[in-house]
């Protein structure tokens, strides 16, 4: 099992996959979120992402703007204005 | 009766319009392409943005909930906001915006109300100044970027906001172009300020927990909401132009055709006149010898 996770700007539709754990760098502290988090909102502070693909895997990092994160049962989505490739 | 050589200057002149809507008519079809793309890419990142918004806004109310969301109180002074492109060559696409954004001025003026406009684009300016030439509040630019966008976006909002703080308005209205297809686009009118609450979506009745509260992620959000909203706009704006560019062309494409089919015809006649009277004339001359 694994966790959705949609990185969305107004741009595009940036990721929209299955991952194992993203680390998300929130306005009060980083949270990591994996499957089954309970539904929680935050603001994100400028910086990067990291996405775990598998267990032990090396991190991705996405550096983001302007974000919001959303944890529901349908996964995570984190909503950014702007990604710096 | 018309000359030859006027004749034949005629339908070169009007040949080399016909040029002209033609290539504009691609162009502006390869466009409506790039424009509707965007718009579609776009909607995912506001449809989210408009969900959150929904559930976080009726959490949040009464005393604490921000200005932005529950209005200054009043309904006194409106600001309309018009979107309009830069160029013309694009049938009644900027008219019909202005129209639209000139009814409910006057409607609002024969209630009382005051009116302002905040206008983006070249092309709303010449017509609604003609009407209101006091109440420009401001003339946002956009002929220096190719294709307006969030950045654009941006800089309205933070305009606005800045006039919202001062109390220079209390309701904006947006007009802007709906694309539906090619061939019609909608004038449409949407509320910007106070953000009207989005329509609450049935979400799981799990509780959320929020970081930091509800009313801090709320305002930080409200102005992005915003920034989406009159992004979509200037996106939805941009294909509709297009497609009403489109059209228009294609139609001027065909009358020209028409035209040069017609004077094609009175040209070849009048040759024809002309080299009847002249055998005639060397008949005649002949028969008198």
């Amino acid at each position: 099992m694994a966790l959705h996770f949609e990185l969305v700007t107004p741009a595009k539709l940036v990721r929209s996959e299955d991952v194992y754990m993203v680390v998300v760098p929130g306005t009060e502290g980083d949270f990591g979120v994996l499957e089954g988090h309970a539904p929680f909102m935050s603001t994100v502070r400028d910086g990067a992402i990291q996405i775990f693909r598998t267990e032990g895997a090396a991190p991705e990092n996405i550096e983001v703007r302007g974000g919001f994160a959303e944890v529901s049962e349908a996964g995570l989505t984190v909503l950014a204005e702007r990604v710096e490739a | 009766m018309a000359s030859l050589k006027e004749l034949k200057g005629r339908i070169n002149s009007v040949k080399s319009t016909q040029k002209i809507t033609k290539a504009k008519q691609m162009v502006a079809a390869a466009k409506l392409r790039k424009a509707q793309a965007a718009a579609e890419a776009a909607r995912p990142y506001a449809q989210r943005l408009g969900e959150v918004m929904a559930s976080l806004a009726s959490k949040v109310t009464g005393d604490s909930a921000p200005r932005l969301l529950t209005g200054t109180g009043k309904d006194q002074r409106h600001l309309l906001v018009v979107a309009n492109s830069d160029k013309g060559l694009a049938g009644a696409f900027n008219s019909n915006i202005v129209r639209a954004a000139l009814a409910k001025a006057n409607e609002l003026k024969a209630q009382g109300k005051d009116v302002d406009f905040y206008l983006i684009g070249r092309k709303g300016r010449a017509p609604i100044r003609r009407q209101h030439p006091k109440n420009i509040a401001h003339m946002f630019d956009t002929t220096e970027v190719r294709e307006p966008g969030y950045a654009e976006a941006e800089r309205i909002v933070a305009e606005l906001m800045e006039m919202y703080e001062a109390g220079k308005f209390d309701v904006a209205h947006l007009f802007f172009s709906k694309f539906k297809s090619a061939l019609t686009q909608e004038p449409t009118r949407l509320q910007i300020i106070p953000v009207p609450a989005p329509e609450v979506v049935t979400t799981s009745q799990a509780a959320v927990e929020y970081e930091p509260d509800e009313e801090d992620i709320l305002a930080e959000l409200l102005p992005r909401y915003l920034k989406t909203q009159i992004f979509g706009a200037l996106l939805e704006n941009q294909a509709s132009e297009q497609g009403a560019s489109m059209t228009a062309m294609d139609n001027a494409t065909r009358n020209a055709g028409e035209l040069i089919q017609k004077l094609t015809i009175q040209y070849n006649r009048s040759r024809q006149a002309a080299i009847t009277t002249e055998l005639i004339e060397i008949i005649a001359g002949a028969e008198a010898l």
